[in-house]
């Protein structure tokens, strides 16, 4: 099977259905970069690179236990760009959802391009790994997920984690967690496996850690938890749009009252904004401008672990760095209504100017200088 | 024929500066005021319009009401009409109390007036997409600009009756205003250009909030336009209020010849303002509801002064000429007063009308204006010609 064949014919349906232009796809490489906190000057070498046809490194992308979500969200976005440029920038050598061969066929693929691009290629994996009774509850071909992943990892230039599933272990981790369900850091200890977690993880963090990668050989700079920084330094509730009411103390109580059909803070309903690290306030999901707190709906915080799945969805949370404002804004909104006075006034000053306006004019008729004779 | 500009001479305080400057007195109490319980308790602005009387009417009906000294530049350095020198000293005059007074208005409208230093200062933190930065440094360079255009005024009357130092500097200055002058007034010509656009962008912005009478991606041009014949009508104003008051000679026949180019101004914003709407799709709205009636009364202002002065011959007649003009800035004020008020409805049942504070501190402002100018014209050689009649006010 032709594995770049299998990528232009989705390209080329992504490409016919849509029609993507430079303009686009420009904008996507820019949103990418952005996200890892890279200037928008790569985000041309990476146009260009899609455009000449260069770069395609070898990505081989495994499944644990998920739900697929995160390649959906890749490639199905409101966007074609983003599934274009994928495609374009990268030669996808092995995915299980994408790829229209089966079998051993599959297998033999993901061999080859192990072997032919031994310590260069980019190894994604998407779902965690259950190490339980030594992985017994996730095979893909014979082989457990556990020894595929440290069979695969051995030989990869770099290692992401996309998903929550793959980054820290999802909802299948939450207690009593009957398979061992574990994010990839865990399981390949030692290694540096870069985490881009979220249900479903934003595509355009995904995407700017992989040009990254692709096109300069290095990974963006990462926290702790092996998190790009730019994109989850941040909490949610830091540059949340909703931020000036919960400043003010404006707070939706229930679901459809007055406060939350003005767009008031969803704190109340249990939003895990405070608590969460994720750039969803600032770099929205589906491309649309909606996300969860756009739609009315508060955080649940699927990015980070103990918070997600496993605290319950109207539970409010501690404040992490709470940060006053400089100056709170009032409840009641100030309305001023018209002042006699100021009416009064507005009408002798117009008054005056239209009357004064008249008399020049019919001063300037009258008399004046005398005419210049040129 | 090159006219000598020079002072008006006689006393500057007298019954009308007077009442002026009480006027001043009490917007300055006013404005202490103001700084002490701040913008929610001394103005009617509110989240809806967090703009109001002080931007509305001082920045953006005050600079183009200030825009004389950039029409005629235009006129006298870009078609090289040497001609109209006469007027560009009290074209530039008024110009550079319009911007200086639009300037002050921004500090008193704006929340934190003590962090705008900062603007022209840090660089690394310009937003470059946005309208209000762009009219931020452009007003700021400009009023530098206008006062510099307008130096050697000052250095003449210095030369002549400073003594020592102030003679030598004046001197040095003139000698290098006769070899820069031409770069300063480019900037004179570029910076309105740009900011009295995007004080129209500005409302652009705004988006399904302002009427769609007024709502076009035209705003910009339409405002540059119309800033360009507010220039000239101001100028012809301004000429027929000295002449009364000063006595001073009024060039009819030149100010004819510039309320020819005014005309053709006046047409082009007629034009791009139907052709806009009819394009696209607007015409219903004219005859729709009251903001159909403003637009026609706003249409009117501008048709009238150009039915006016279409005949070449009563553009000689200056009482014509003056009641055109005044007609032609109210119009420009009313444009610009519905694009960022009348017009503008943020939605939510946010109202607006200008407290007591507002209206009297915009009095004020203009009443300071009007008694430095008296003041200038006074001392300083800015007037054409010799006083012919005794001064009246």
């Amino acid at each position: 099977m032709d594995r770049s064949v299998m990528g232009r014919v989705i390209a080329d349906t992504e490409r016919s259905n849509n029609g993507v232009d430079r303009r686009d796809f420009l904008k996507v490489c820019t949103m990418a970069a952005a996200a890892v906190g890279l200037p928008a000057s790569v985000a041309v070498q990476w146009a260009e690179a899609a455009e000449s046809g260069g770069l395609k490194p070898s990505v081989i992308w495994l499944h644990g236990q998920e739900c697929t979500g995160c390649t959906e969200s890749l490639l199905r976005t409101s966007r074609p760009g983003l599934a274009e440029l994928i495609l374009d920038l990268i030669s996808l050598d092995y995915h299980e959802t994408l790829f229209a061969a089966a079998g051993h066929q599959m297998e033999a693929a993901l061999q080859q391009a192990m072997e032919a691009n031994a310590g260069k290629y980019v190894m994604v994996v998407e779902g965690s790994t259950p190490v339980k009774e030594n992985g017994i509850y996730c095979k893909i071909g014979g082989t457990t997920m556990l020894d595929l992943v440290h069979e695969v990892a051995e030989k990869a230039g770099a290692i992401i984690a996309i998903g929550s599933c793959a980054s820290w272990g999802g909802v299948q981790s939450t207690p009593p967690n009957p398979t061992g369900a574990t994010g990839l850091p865990e399981v390949l200890e030692g290694k540096t496996v870069v985490t881009i977690p979220g249900c479903p993880a934003n595509p355009y963090n995904f995407l700017g850690t992989v040009l990254q990668f692709v096109t300069l050989g290095t990974l963006p700079a990462l926290d702790a938890k092996g998190r790009p920084a730019t994109a989850y330094s941040k909490t949610i509730h830091e540059h949340c749009p909703r931020r000036p009411h919960f400043d003010a103390g404006r707070f939706a109580q229930e679901f459809g009252d007055e406060g939350h059909r003005q767009g008031w803070c969803l704190y109340k309903l249990g939003c895990k904004g405070p608590v969460t690290h994720a750039n969803c306030s600032v770099l929205h999901f589906g491309e649309i401008g909606t996300w969860p707190i756009g739609t009315g709906h508060p955080c649940i915080g699927c990015t980070e672990q103990h918070v997600g799945f496993e605290t319950f969805i109207h539970q409010t949370v501690e404040i992490e760095r709470p940060t006053p404002p400089d100056t709170y804004p009032p409840v009641e909104e100030v309305r001023h209504g018209i002042s006699p006075a100021a009416a009064g006034v507005a009408g002798l000053v117009g008054g005056a100017l239209v009357g004064a306006g008249y008399m020049a004019a019919r001063k300037a008729a009258e008399s004046g200088g005398e005419e210049e004779e040129s | 024929m090159i006219h000598r500009a020079e002072p008006v001479g006689g006393p500057i305080i007298n019954r009308f500066t007077s009442f002026l400057l009480g006027l001043v007195g009490i917007s300055v109490i006013l404005l202490i005021w103001r700084f002490a319980a701040g913008l929610g308790a001394t103005t009617a602005l509110n989240d809806g319009y967090p703009f109001g009387l002080w931007i509305a009417f001082e920045v953006v009906a005050g600079t183009a009401l200030a825009c004389g000294g950039y029409a005629v530049a235009i006129l006298l350095y870009v078609f090289n009409k040497g001609e109209y020198h006469p007027l560009i000293r009290p074209a530039l005059l008024t110009s550079a109390l319009g911007y200086s007074m639009a300037a002050f208005a921004i500090i008193i409208d704006v929340g934190r007036p003590w962090f705008i230093y900062r603007i022209p200062i840090r660089v690394g933190q310009w937003n470059l997409n946005s309208p209000l930065l762009e009219v931020a440094l452009c007003v700021m360079a400009y009023v530098g600009v206008l006062w510099i255009e307008l130096a050697p005024a000052f250095l003449e009357k210095w030369k002549e009756t400073g003594s020592g130092g102030l003679r030598r500097f004046a001197e040095s200055g003139l000698r290098f205003f006769d070899k820069a002058m031409i770069w300063i007034v480019s900037l004179g010509i570029l910076l309105p250009t740009m900011h009295q656009s995007s004080l129209g962008t500005v409302m652009l912005l705004g988006g399904p909030k302002l009427h769609k009478l007024w709502n076009t991606p035209l705003i910009p041009l339409l405002f540059l336009v119309s800033c360009i014949a507010m220039g000239y009508a101001v100028v012809i104003f301004e000429s027929g209020v000295s002449g009364a008051v000063f006595g001073r000679p009024r060039h009819t026949a030149m100010l004819a010849k510039l309320s020819g180019a005014m005309v053709v101004v006046l047409a082009l914003f007629l034009v791009i303002r139907f052709a806009d709407l009819i394009l696209r799709g607007r015409l219903g709205l004219m005859f729709h509801d009251w903001y159909s009636v403003l637009f026609w009364a706003e249409m009117a202002l501008f048709a009238v002064p150009l039915v006016m002065l279409s005949n070449a011959r009563r553009r000689q007649h200056f009482p014509t000429l003056f009641k055109a003009a005044s007609l032609m800035l109210f119009a420009g004020i009313l444009y610009r007063f519905d694009t960022y008020l009348v017009a503008f409805n943020p939605g939510r049942q946010w109202t607006y009308f200008p407290s007591l504070v507002e209206i009297l501190v915009s009095v004020g402002v203009v009443s300071l204006e009007i008694l430095l100018y008296i003041a200038i014209v006074k001392r300083y050689p800015i007037l054409a010609g010799r006083a012919t009649a005794p001064e009246k006010a």
